[in-house]
């Protein structure tokens, strides 16, 4: 166990070209930091230069007390868990789980009660004398985390872990790496692009774009307080309405602001509302309804519950305090 | 193609025993020449099918050889040729594997040219340099020797190539997760490659075995002595009775036996074989 201290870190690749830059984050011991962004916004890269697997350009990187700058992967005490598994495909299960215990002579018993003891974690006991060949795939996403865990390593790496498997699947497997990394209580980093992952899993998100940080927080803080327009259309789904001031004239208190943000379900029907939309589209999810439309040449999202027959267009008025303010050059949020 | 109509499916039948036919037929032919004796060759018909003198020149060939044409028993040119064999299948495979996994995992001033310059001796196969490898050879005193029959055809361009399309294939990540595993570079060798590419091996070595069981002209230029005499060349020589008719009998009977091992090697790897051209999934 231990934290891990990203100072200034930056990634330039041999060819010249800038994957991340001037990262800083302070990972607590036993916390669970996500990083997301689209893809090609350095989040890999962040993660693999932790791991020890991208060199690193510029800046330190400390797991514990130790720069691990210029340490190889196994010497710096992390595991980690990769979108394809990257299990050995030639050893049973049980030999995949030893393997890295091996290496480092671990003593036979004391293997042998690691293995065990992940085993009944992950409740992967009838597999362990299988090939991975013969598993399905999120017994396979067990046998890495259980790999991951026998190490008992002072910080877990995720690499997308859940990208391959079906949208199901990927929500008990959700819940468990959640469960597992409470009762471990183990630092981790996890990669993903998907904004839902990163909320429920996250004990604090790390927005990236560009290989830049756009925010830190709690997911709620990050959900609430978005810093900037870029993190306000990515995190929440529906994303949130982004439209230019110009569109939406006459909006109380909203004079100095560029772009003005306003989350679906934050917009009511109202006879008296200030905004006018014409309705374009509608998606029935079941227990409420997406209606899209337009108003001053803005696209515009709004949830409302579903079963009530719909005008061709509506009038509608905001929550108070629900305004998400943004400069009109820098798209940084204003207070 | 999936048709089925009768006329074509015949066809296709026919074609196919065509072939089994015009393959076969030689293999007939030298089995039963060699269960006839010498004069039945020379009455001017072909005898076709099989007659009375198997055990005989079998037994004769596997027992003292020809020793009027200085040939020593088969027995000893089989021992040879399979030495020989061996060395060239498994040395072959030694040095294309580790120049592979060279070439594939590590970053190394002029790799790419070490890889072109490797990939060009396709071009030179021992025909084309045989005088001055020749030349090497003797001047290293290895003429006469089973490192004289194997060592200048160990080099190989092919296999190479296809350990290095091999291990292309195998993902990145499993090389990181060895990494982070605290897997070395000759312990991710051991551990991980060698093992995933033992069906590519099998079937290398089947192709290479063969390969070196049928070499016929290096043998048969740097061996002079009797105790290194191949099976294959030692057909030749059989064949080029100086004073007197060839003795086609106890040739073809040679021949037969020194069809065996190929045969026995490919059937004994038939499986591993068919499975290390076809395997995709790694």
């Amino acid at each position: 166990m231990a934290s891990i201290t990203l100072d200034k870190i930056g990634k330039i690749y041999s060819g010249g070209t800038r994957a991340v830059g001037d990262v800083s984050i302070d990972i607590a011991d036993g916390e669970f930091i996500v990083l997301v962004g689209p893809s090609g916004c350095g989040k890999s890269t962040l993660l693999r230069m932790v791991a020890g697997l991208e060199s690193i350009s510029e800046g330190t990187v400390r797991i514990g007390d130790r720069v691990v700058n210029d340490m190889e992967p196994a010497d710096r005490d992390i595991a980690m868990v990769f979108q394809n598994y990257a299990l050995y495909p030639h050893m049973s299960v049980r030999q995949n789980l030893a393997y890295g215990l091996k290496n480092r002579r671990t003593p036979k018993a004391e293997i042998d009660r690691r293995v065990a003891q992940a085993a009944e974690i992950l409740q992967i006991g009838p597999y362990l004398d299988r090939k991975p060949r013969a598993l399905s795939g999120g017994q396979r996403q067990r046998v890495a985390m259980g790999r991951a865990i026998v190490r008992e390593p002072a910080a877990f790496l995720f690499d997308e872990p859940l990208s391959n498997l079906d949208a199901k699947l990927r929500v008990t497997m959700r819940l468990e790496i959640k469960d597992l990394q409470r009762r471990l209580r183990t630092t981790s980093i996890y990669v993903t692009h998907d904004q839902l992952e990163a909320m429920t899993l996250a004990d604090r998100l790390v927005v990236l774009n560009g290989g830049r940080i756009e925010q830190i927080g709690t997911p709620l803080e990050v959900y609430r307080k978005p810093a900037s327009t870029f993190v306000a259309g990515f995190i929440g789904s529906p994303a949130m309405n982004l439209i230019s001031n110009r569109a939406v004239p006459h909006l109380p208190g909203t004079a100095h602001a560029g772009t003005i943000g306003i989350r679906p379900e934050d917009l009511t029907p109202a006879p008296d509302g200030p905004i006018d939309m014409e309705i374009l589209a509608v998606e029935e999810l079941g227990a409420q309804r997406l209606v899209h439309g337009q108003t001053g040449g803005e696209r515009l999202t709004v949830t409302l519950p579903s079963g009530v027959e719909l005008p061709r267009t509506l009038r509608l008025a905001w929550r108070p305090g629900s305004l998400h303010l943004f400069q009109a050059e820098s798209g940084r949020r204003i207070d | 193609m999936i048709e089925n109509r009768p006329g074509l499916n015949l066809l296709a039948h026919l074609t196919l025993m065509l072939g089994v036919v015009v393959v076969a037929l030689p293999v007939w032919v030298a089995f039963v020449a060699s269960t006839h004796t010498a004069t039945d060759f020379m009455s001017g018909t072909i005898p076709m099918w099989p007659g009375p003198h198997l055990l005989e020149n079998y037994g004769r060939m596997l027992d003292s050889g020809v020793s009027t044409s200085g040939m020593p028993p088969v027995g000893t040119m089989m021992l040879n040729s399979l030495i020989m064999a061996l060395l060239i299948a498994c040395g072959k495979i030694a040095i294309s594997i580790t120049s592979a996994f060279a070439i594939v995992y590590f970053r190394f001033p002029l790799r790419r040219m070490a890889f072109w310059c490797i990939f060009i001796t396709l071009m030179l196969p021992v025909e084309v340099r045989i005088v001055p490898t020749f030349q090497v050879v003797a001047d290293l005193g290895m003429l006469n020797s089973y490192a004289g029959l194997s060592v200048p055809l160990i080099a190989s361009a092919t296999a190479t190539f296809l350990f290095r399309q091999v291990f292309l294939t195998i993902p990145d990540e499993l090389t990181e997760a060895a990494r982070i595993d605290g897997a070395g570079p000759m312990k991710f060798f051991r551990d991980i490659l060698l093992p995933l590419s033992r069906t590519n091996i099998a079937a290398l070595f089947v192709i290479l075995f063969i390969y070196g069981w049928n070499q016929y002209l290096w043998p048969l230029l740097i061996t002079t002595s009797s105790d290194y005499y191949t099976i294959v060349a030692g057909i030749k020589r059989m064949a080029d009775a100086v004073d007197g008719l060839p003795q086609w009998h106890l040739v073809m009977a040679t021949a037969m036996l020194a069809m065996l091992p190929p045969v026995a090697v490919v059937i004994g790897m038939q499986r591993l074989f068919v499975k290390g051209l076809v395997e995709t999934e790694k």
